[in-house]
């Protein structure tokens, strides 16, 4: 049982929040990973969330947001169910990275940070992630795609839009 | 800390190990450019002006982050600082707009200073700038985001210095933008706004024109309007506030309150009172002919000269066939010390009354008498910047006084002072305390007790016993203490805990008042058994031989008891200066029916509306005089406002007793000419008896000064003041020059003035940060936001 | 998954155990796990002290500072609780070693923040990686899982009575800066990832105001082998006061992309050529970005250098995060340019002025420029305003972002004015912003 009465988040993450805020020397540390453990719950960051976590850490609400606001990889508006994070930092650029992006952009139909109309699919364009030497790449959530073609891209895409794609989160 | 030698630009100069070199530069006169640095705040080191070349240092160092060192060689001006500074500020104009005339901070703008220093005015971007909306956060503040250069000094001023963390700084990067605490997603209007304490120092120390109040902004250039440092009316801590004045068709009027040179007692602060609440002056309602109470209940403007003497006559009738005794006189607590003197020099030597007193808000009078043979012990404003340990027992500094909670606030950041807070509620400034002792409801007295050593009240002093006893042996370990009492603990309760207090070493003593000369109106004898200086009116002294025949010699009525005589239909007349009695101490009006009331007032206030006649009262904006704070620290009050039509409190007495045939020059020592008042001391008395020879010309020859040539001069009477009132002992150089002045008052030892028989006198005002007394009800921004905050500010803890 | 690769020059050290299942415990201690560990228990912190000194290991972070020497710095009695703190915030475009270390071989990053802890006398490791690398802290979680189950973490670990360290772990949320050292302590903190005054420096004041000690992922997880081999050994692996070996990621246009092991000092020509395969379909070579995308741009006459930290200082360039971009001849330098300054500006932190205005003008200018509209003056001003970013910002952001652009400027000028006057040699892989959208 969490110790925040009516979280608002799942239990699961609840729990996991409880724990977290004990671990550290001061329980503020526990804020980033927070934050990105009630997107994956959530979809974004809600305002709730904000408040919550505010209350669970005793900051003031605007801290948090001083704090979400900063870090690329939190939003506040919900993304897709699958976001489609493709890099375009020099080693993919070079290779390609730009053709993922814009096919990507095709068939999904969708722009920076747009999201397709059923809510299944958003599409990111990111900035390093760490896969150069495996370029061009991408990050469906959190699973790495990488060596990709526009081939292997279409059946990625059919991979999760047919449910078959699992997530590391 | 030991000093250190260096060198700057060849300039050999010494500073105390570990001061900072920016500061350590300004103290020798070189002056470093600098957006964020602000002393007494977090270092930044964010906008790189004040980049300096350090020998052997690889880079360009930040002067603000560096502390001196021995032997430390440096340069703050060369072509490659300045080329450094110039690109910085090529930078920063990159995106501001260049609207510098319409802009409102410009002619005060620190980039516009520095642009103009290093010459980036060439603009060689071709991109278009980011352009926003200007976003309204709050009554008082205004934000426009591409004026802003993101110095953070706003953040850490609201977070750091005021406690109150409403402002952030959101996003990265270039969309990096100082955000406000209810973000647009929660706010009704769907637009961003602030949830503070409105105390516009954000504004204050924006060194742009990012940041606006609402109150000035486009309202009018900086160097259109003529600037006035004078005291605050508002609260009993006695910051300057620097008045921006315009001359208007029928006077002038206050655009702006600030802190311009922050050469005040309050430094660096001024709070929402200070800088917004000046308004209520420039009302379009304010009463500005003398007005006459018609038989039908309804108010006629009539010419001075009927109403002063219609009321003149009326007084000396009463005087005269049912004596001063039936007359009560109550005055204002935002009189300046000469009419506070006047007042009560009017209705004692004019009148024949001592049926005179004010609201009281603190037991300035047992405080006054429990330090008669200590008077160094009374402490002034200033020792809350530096006194190294605190008690603070009752009282409320956020809301009553919050230059003080700044100070102790402060204190506690920079100097790591230790506080004491002792109260029954969770005050702001617990979050300060070292220590914070929850005192019993109605516990004061018992706390008084316990700490002067009687166990036995313990159970009644606080709630945790143990903590209790920790907290005085904590106290008592204390090498010096300032002791900080808030009117909670008055009489018996408040003479036990200064006793107390004197048993440690090092002690002094504040009491916290309100409003701005509440400690004045007590010190000047608004009292009816004591006279200026806390003289006892039965007692031998000077007064008797300067106040003339219809002095009486009994103690009066206070302010409690003078309504208790309307009531039995005692009180013949009742003269009242800028005060509202009958709302504060909720008078029915009914109990007045009988009695003549005159009142000096700006506006028809409750008591105004019993009144028979109203002259139209200046504020205290629009005087000249004095004023003391509630630690007694004495500053000058300059005229900054004027308003036509009415007349300062001083002038008014002046002109009432004139027409009750009063002889002016002996209420009033002015004027060269010996006539009876002023006489020439033919050097064949000391001074002694009355009539002999003039004591006032004698004393004037003696401190070099001029007689007044005018019955209005506020100096004339402080001329008096200075004379007679015990303790007033004040220079005139430091008075003139704006500098604030300790004054400890002597009273007899014995004077207990609120003994238990009697009823409580001392009523506090209960203010808030958005509340200033009757006053404040007037000012349109005070009551704006009064009703934006119904509720508590949402600052709480933030690491 | 990332592919490993493999070539006969490798040396292999760190990479030892890659591909052999080592981030289950069992793997790992059967391939020498942790006994460097038990070493550094017996032996005392001095002796591992000295020995990474001997080893002349340099940090893989980036700024490759001595790490023997920063682990001494940490002062022996403090009031405040010891750190260490393992930087996985692997962010530098052109750089994914972490990314393999975590992923084949958790436990050597374990073990080596345990050694670090026992040297500087911490109980208290943190490992933080990347917001991205949410996989690999699954795999880390479970690998220090496994040490408490196994009681190598913990309290008396390894059995021994008052030898105790805990190790937590966690990922960022998406922030370049966050790499910066003090910007890290921040992050972990709970706070915006912007970066401290400095001095004190964090083996003074670091992470909640204690002493710490902050090492690149890489440079820690050469602590075991280097106890295990002996520091003159390791240091006999390199060249002259660059010990040992390190990882490099080689990217873009070459035949056979991937993270090779190579021993520092070793030659950047054969790296490209021989280890990675030479320029892909056998183009001609146009410049290589040496060590992540802050490090500036090496043309081709200028790839006879060894690859370690001085050899680099001395041909202009950097050493940097080991990850070596190859260009060929159909890359547009202005493209690639701006792609570089448009990273910059997205991961600007804000703070300081030069850095948060520069990086937004030159990118401003630049995309203008991409877009068709610039100028000869455009050139000048760009190099100008890089120019007087460096060496002016409050953390040294500021300079990665205008020492590539620099270097741009002046080894490209004629690329960049040919490409006023329409001759766009190159093929271009840039949407302009209103088909793509920029990233905020
Ligand atoms: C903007 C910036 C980003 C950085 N990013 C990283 C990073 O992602 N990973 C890393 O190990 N070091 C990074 N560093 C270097 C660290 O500040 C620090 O020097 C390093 O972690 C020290 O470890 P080392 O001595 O083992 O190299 C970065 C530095 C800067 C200025
Ligand atoms: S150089 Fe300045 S703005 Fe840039 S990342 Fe560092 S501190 Fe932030
Ligand atoms: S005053 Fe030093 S950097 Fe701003």
């Amino acid at each position: 049982m969490s110790t925040v009465s009516e979280s608002i988040f799942t239990p699961a993450t609840a729990e996991r929040f409880d724990k977290l805020v004990t671990i550290y020397p001061v329980p503020r540390s526990a804020l980033v990973p927070m934050l990105l453990y009630a997107q994956d719950d959530l979809g974004y960051v809600s305002d709730a969330a904000v408040a919550e976590i505010a209350h669970r850490l005793n900051l003031l609400e605007l801290d948090v947001r001083n704090v979400l606001s900063y870090y690329s990889m939190l939003r506040t508006k919900p993304a897709g169910k699958f976001n489609i994070q493709v890099c375009t930092n020099i080693s993919c650029m070079i290779v390609g990275g730009y053709d993922i992006l814009s096919h990507c952009q095709k068939r999904l139909g969708i722009g920076h940070k747009g999201v397709t109309a059923d809510g299944e699919f958003s599409l990111e364009e990111v900035e390093c992630i760490g896969a150069c030497c495996w370029a061009p790449a991408m990050q469906v959530n959190y699973d790495f795609h990488d060596n990709l073609t526009v081939e292997k891209v279409d059946s990625i895409l059919d991979d999760y839009a047919a449910g078959r794609g699992q997530d590391v989160k | 800390m030991p000093d250190v030698t260096f060198t700057v630009d060849g300039q050999t100069l010494t500073a105390p190990a570990g001061t900072l070199l920016i500061d350590a530069c300004k103290a020798s006169g070189i002056q470093i450019p600098a957006f964020c640095y602000y002393p007494g705040l977090s270092l930044q080191a964010a906008c790189r002006m004040c980049v300096v070349r350090i020998e052997k240092a690889p880079k360009l160092q930040t002067a603000c982050t560096t502390p001196v060192a021995e032997g430390m060689v440096v340069y703050s001006e060369t072509p490659e600082i300045a080329q450094a500074r110039k690109s910085t500020l090529e930078l920063l104009l990159g995106n501001h707009p260049l609207d510098c005339p319409v802009c409102d901070a410009g002619g005060q703008c620190e980039l516009q200073d520095m642009t103009f220093k290093y010459g980036a005015a060439s603009s060689f971007y071709a991109e278009p700038k980011n352009h926003r909306e200007e976003q309204k956060w709050s009554p008082t503040v205004y934000f426009d985001r591409p004026r802003c250069i993101l110095c953070y000094r706003c953040i850490r001023m609201c977070g750091e210095g005021m406690d109150v963390y409403a402002l952030g700084i959101q996003n990265r990067g270039s969309s990096a933008v100082i955000a406000p605490n209810i973000p647009a997603t929660q706010s009704e209007d769907g637009l961003a706004h602030l949830d503070c304490e409105e105390c516009g120092m954000c504004i204050d120390v924006c060194p742009v024109g990012a940041l606006t109040s609402d109150t000035y902004r486009y309202k009018t250039r900086p160097w259109e309007m003529n600037h006035v440092a004078t005291v605050c009316t508002h609260c009993g801590d006695g910051c300057k506030t620097t008045l921006g004045v315009r001359a208007t068709t029928d006077g002038s009027e206050i655009v702006r309150g600030d802190n311009r040179d922050k050469s005040g007692i309050n430094g660096d602060f001024l709070c929402n009172k200070g800088r917004y609440g000046f308004d209520f002056a420039n009302r379009e309602d304010r009463i500005t002919e003398p007005m006459l109470k018609q038989p039908d209940g309804t108010f006629k403007t009539v010419t001075w000269d009927e109403a002063l003497l219609f009321t003149g006559t009326r007084l000396k009738d009463i005087r005269d066939t049912r004596g001063g005794k039936t007359i009560g006189v109550i005055g204002g607590n935002r009189l300046t010390n000469e009419e506070a003197y006047l007042l009560q020099k009017f209705a004692r030597s004019v009148l024949g009354t001592n049926n005179i007193d004010h609201h009281r808000t603190a037991d300035f009078v047992t405080l006054a008498a429990a330090l008669r043979d200590h008077r160094d012990r009374f402490a002034s404003q200033h020792d809350n910047e530096t006194a190294k340990a605190i008690l603070l027992i009752g009282g409320d500094p956020t809301n009553q006084a919050p230059l003080t909670a700044w100070n102790l606030r402060t204190n506690v950041r920079l100097n790591r002072a230790k506080l004491y807070v002792a109260n029954h509620a969770h005050i702001k400034l617990h979050r300060q305390a070292k220590s914070f002792l929850e005192i019993a409801p109605y516990g004061y007295g018992a706390i008084a007790a316990y700490l002067s050593g009687d166990d036995g009240a313990a159970s009644s002093a606080a709630t945790d016993i143990e903590k209790l006893a920790h907290f005085r042996d904590a106290l008592k370990a204390e090498p010096e203490l300032l002791i900080l009492v808030g009117s909670e603990l008055r009489a018996g309760d408040l003479r036990a805990l200064i006793a107390y207090g004197l048993t440690l070493p090092n002690t002094k003593f504040a009491l916290i008042g309100d409003y701005v000369n509440a400690h004045g109106a007590a010190d000047m004898g608004l009292l009816p058994d004591l006279l200026p200086g806390y003289a006892p009116v039965v007692a031998d002294h000077d007064y008797t031989a300067e106040y003339g025949e219809h002095f009486p010699t009994e103690p009066g009525l206070n302010l409690l008891q003078i309504f208790d005589a309307a009531q039995t239909g005692d009180l013949a007349a009742l003269y009242i200066v800028n005060a509202n009695p009958v709302a504060r101490f909720s008078i029915d009006p009914a109990t007045l029916a009988n009695t003549f009331i005159v009142i000096h007032e700006m506006f028809l206030t409750e008591t105004a509306r019993l009144a028979d006649v109203i002259f139209p009262a200046a504020n205290l904006y629009e005087k000249s005089g004095s004023v003391v704070n509630s630690y007694g620290d004495l500053q000058l009050v300059k005229k900054a406002a004027d308003r036509a039509g009415v007349r300062t409190d001083l002038e008014l007495l002046v002109r009432v007793a004139d027409r009750m045939g009063a002889e002016i020059r002996k209420l009033v020592p002015f004027g060269k000419r010996a006539s009876t008042g002023l006489r020439a001391d033919l050097g064949q008395t000391r001074g002694v008896q009355s009539g002999e020879a003039d004591r006032h010309a004698v004393w004037l020859t003696a401190n070099n000064l001029e007689p007044k040539l005018s019955p209005f001069d506020p100096f004339a009477v402080l001329d008096e003041i200075q004379r007679l009132v015990p303790g007033y002992d004040l220079l005139r150089l430091q008075l003139l020059s704006g500098n604030d002045q300790h004054l400890a008052p002597q009273a007899p030892a014995d004077l207990i003035q609120i003994d238990e028989t009697r009823r409580d006198l001392v009523l506090p005002a209960d203010d808030t940060l958005f509340t200033s007394g009757t006053l404040g009800r007037y000012s349109p921004k005070l009551v704006e936001l009064q009703l934006k905050y119904a509720h508590e500010p949402v600052g709480i803890p933030a690491d | 998954m990332p592919t490993l690769v493999s070539h006969p020059d490798e040396v292999k050290v760190i990479s030892r155990r890659f591909g052999q299942g080592a981030a289950q415990l069992d793997r790992y201690l059967e391939l020498d796990g942790y006994k460097a560990a038990q070493m550094a228990i017996d032996n005392g912190p001095q002796w591992v002290i000295d020995t990474m000194k001997a080893s002349g290991l340099r940090g893989r972070g980036g700024a490759g500072f001595p790490t023997g020497l920063k682990w001494s710095f940490v002062p022996k009695v403090s009031e405040k609780p010891k750190y260490v703190l393992v930087n996985g915030d692997e962010s530098e475009p052109g750089t994914c070693k972490d990314h393999v270390i975590f992923l084949h071989d958790p436990h050597a990053v374990i073990e080596g923040t345990l050694i670090a802890g026992l040297a500087i006398g911490a109980k208290t490791g943190f490992i933080y990686l990347r917001g991205e690398y949410r996989y690999l802290l699954k795999i880390v979680e479970k690998a220090v899982a496994d040490c408490y189950a196994k009681g190598i973490l913990g309290k008396n670990i390894f059995g021994r009575e008052g030898v105790d360290f805990d190790i937590i772990t966690q990922t960022g949320a998406g922030a370049y800066e966050v790499g910066e050292e003090s910007a890290l302590m921040e992050s972990l903190e709970g706070k915006r990832g912007v970066p401290r005054i400095k001095p004190p420096f964090p083996a003074v004041v670091g992470l909640y105001g204690g002493p710490t000690v902050i090492n690149n992922a890489e440079t820690i997880a050469s602590a075991p082998h280097i106890l295990l081999m002996g520091g003159e050994a390791y240091a006999k692996l390199g060249s002259e006061r660059n010990g040992g070996t390190r990882l490099f990621g080689i990217s873009g246009m070459v035949e056979r992309p991937g993270v090779y092991e190579l021993p520092m000092g070793y030659s950047m020509k054969k790296a490209i050529y021989d280890v990675a395969g030479g320029v892909k379909g056998g183009k001609k070579l146009k410049a290589v970005v040496p060590g992540g995308s802050s490090c500036p741009v090496l043309l081709p006459d200028e790839l006879e250098v060894g690859l370690d930290f001085d050899q680099m200082a001395k041909a202009g360039t950097m050493l940097g995060s080991g990850g070596i971009v190859v260009l060929d001849e159909t890359v547009s330098i202005v493209e690639f340019a701006l792609r570089t300054i448009k990273f910059y500006q997205h991961e600007s932190c804000g703070w300081c002025i030069p850095c948060r205005e520069g990086t937004d003008w030159i990118k401003k200018s630049m995309q203008r420029f991409y877009d068709g509209g610039g100028s000869t003056k455009d050139i000048s001003n760009m190099q100008y305003l890089a120019e007087n970013m460096l060496g002016r910002t409050f953390c040294p952001l500021g300079d990665a972002a205008a020492m590539p652009m620099i270097a741009f400027f002046k080894k490209f000028r004629p690329e960049f004015e040919a490409y006023l006057e329409g001759k766009r040699t190159a093929k271009h892989f840039i949407t302009t912003d209103e088909l793509v959208g920029v990233a905020h």
